[in-house]
């Protein structure tokens, strides 16, 4: 019954439960992703001109997700994120894993990794 | 008849998703579609395919006979008086739409009253928050209850001489308590308030009498009941339906037509403007047959066991709370909305599809439910009697299994 699905989302579990989590303060309106059926805030703060995210959702994979997203895309530039085709969410094998459905939040979160990009160029 | 005799009305249920077998449990969203249902589809779609009530020739009367006979099926399915109150529409959503529209264009002004309960589904909330918007009249609320149940002692003095419609949910789509619609017409009209049910769960798990019921609007999808999807039915009494102006206006309903002066067809045609999507409405006549057919005694007996079995079992998870309890007079529809402690709804959804196992999570149109039980969502497995004790155990250890990975 169990198979290889199993080892990705046990990956993805254990990366959602190590993701240090957001303070309350930073969990606001603003910072909260449309689009997904759990609640993912994305925080981002830029320094010597990298651009630093950290995230929090209140469900695990989804969290394990973004978490991922975040160790691809934290500490680069805003013209490398730009730059970015996010060719490696195909690659990873994580698009067709989830549900496509508008619970996906998976879009919504690309979409304002690169916003957030557009916007430090 | 067993449980396997139904299911071989159902060619999906044979399907692998994963390499694992099906089971589908998204069913309040919607059913399956049993064999008669995709048969009479495909028949129209490549045998018999012609605009109805309008062309002399053979296909198009036989598209307008089949499109008939369906409302006629319907009218028996739920003891309508006549055939003419039997609205067909794309689904519930449309056919409450419908009212909040024509009824509200004919009887609701600035300062008058809606009623809607705190366990509608947003299509029964919705279409009269916009009503009240356009005539600045007042949408009020009747709560329900820990246990899922609406207060009806609160009801009285929630009536107002303003009110001007009561509309209530037959089964609440997310706690699946069967709603005591018959005392709340009652008390309704007793104040001369009309009432709309909102019948979408209700007409799957229930024998639904509109005249028993004394309701004043019933509305219903096709695809929930095993209808094929884009059909809905909205009954209402020939009173209201003949007093109220049209929806839309447009093709075949219409009597004469002029630059000065339209003049609208009779009832039921003066609701069902446009091409009707006649193909897909024609399969409530073999829908209905099949609702006929699950009422065999031994079925239902056995389908009220897996259900009960299905309860206890999840209660038997650590940590799991079913939202909405039944009573004797309330009793539960197989409706299991439900969230684990320590476990986000998404989560176990994601898990539970990758074991095979379809189930809802969110919000499920409810967000003012969600609010009152203070969650942001619930995991929803609804049964229908083509499920069997086999799919709640496979279920029940998937749940498990999804719990143990996400703690």
């Amino acid at each position: 019954m169990f198979d290889e699905w199993l080892d990705k989302y046990e990956y993805i579990i254990e990366l959602g439960k190590s993701l240090e989590t957001l303070p309350d303060s930073s969990k606001t309106e603003d910072k909260l992703i449309k689009g997904c059926q759990s609640r993912v805030w994305l925080d981002w703060k830029k320094e010597e001109g990298r651009i630093f995210f950290s995230a929090d959702s209140d469900a695990i994979i989804t969290k394990g997700i973004i978490s991922l997203l975040i160790k691809i895309y934290s500490g680069r530039t805003a013209e490398e994120i730009a730059a970015s085709d996010f060719s490696v969410v195909e690659k990873i094998g994580l698009r067709e894993n989830l549900s496509p459905t508008r619970a996906n939040g998976l879009v919504s979160m690309i979409e304002t990794i690169r916003r957030i990009a557009a916007e430090n160029l | 008849m067993k449980t396997e005799d139904i299911r071989k009305y159902f060619p999906v249920l044979d399907r692998k998703v994963y390499g694992k077998p099906l089971v589908y449990f998204d069913n309040a969203a919607t059913s399956q579609r049993p064999q008669p249902v995709i048969d009479e589809l495909n028949f129209r779609m490549s045998e018999s395919n012609a605009n109805i009530h309008r062309a002399v020739h053979i296909l198009s009367q036989e598209c307008t006979d089949a499109y008939e006979q369906a409302r006629d099926a319907v009218r028996d399915l739920i003891n309508a008086p006549t055939r003419e109150e039997v609205i067909f529409t794309s689904g519930a959503t449309a056919s409450i739409n419908l009212v909040a529209y024509s009824f509200g264009e004919a009887f609701v002004n600035e300062g008058d009253e809606i009623i809607v309960t705190e366990a509608e589904h947003h299509s029964n909330i919705v279409p009269w928050w916009m009503l009240c918007q356009r005539k600045k009249a007042a949408l009020k609320v009747l709560p329900v209850d820990d246990m899922g149940h609406l207060r009806l002692e609160e009801l009285d003095k929630l009536i107002t001489d303003r009110t001007k419609l009561l509309c209530v949910t037959h089964i609440s789509n997310v706690l699946g308590i069967v709603n005591p619609v018959g005392k709340i017409v009652e008390i309704a009209h007793s104040k001369n308030v009309p009432v709309l049910v909102d019948g979408a769960q209700g007409i799957v798990h229930c024998q639904v009498d509109v005249q028993k019921l004394d309701c004043d609007f019933y509305a219903f999808s096709g695809h929930k009941m095993y209808a094929a999807t884009g059909t809905g039915v909205l009954f209402g009494k020939r009173k209201w339906l003949e007093a109220m102006p049209p929806f839309l206006g447009g093709g075949e309903m219409i009597e004469t037509v002029s630059f000065e002066d339209v003049k609208f067809a009779k009832i039921p045609m003066r609701y069902e403007a446009g091409t009707q999507n006649f193909a897909s409405s024609a399969t409530l006549k073999q829908a209905c047959e099949f609702v006929n057919i699950l009422k065999d005694s031994e079925l239902t007996q056995n389908f009220k066991q897996i259900c009960l079995y299905m309860e206890n079992e999840l209660k038997n998870v650590e940590g799991l709370k079913i939202y909405g309890e039944g009573t004797e007079d309330e009793p539960k529809a197989p409706v299991y909305s439900f969230n684990v402690e320590g476990v986000h709804h998404e989560d176990l959804a994601i898990l539970l599809d990758k074991m095979g196992v379809a189930v809802r999570s969110g919000q499920m149109c409810a967000e003012p439910v969600m609010t009152r039980f203070g969650v942001t969502g619930m995991v929803r497995a609804a049964l229908l009697p083509y499920n069997t004790k086999e799919e709640v155990d496979i279920f029940i250890a998937a749940l498990r299994k999804a719990v143990a990975m996400l703690r």
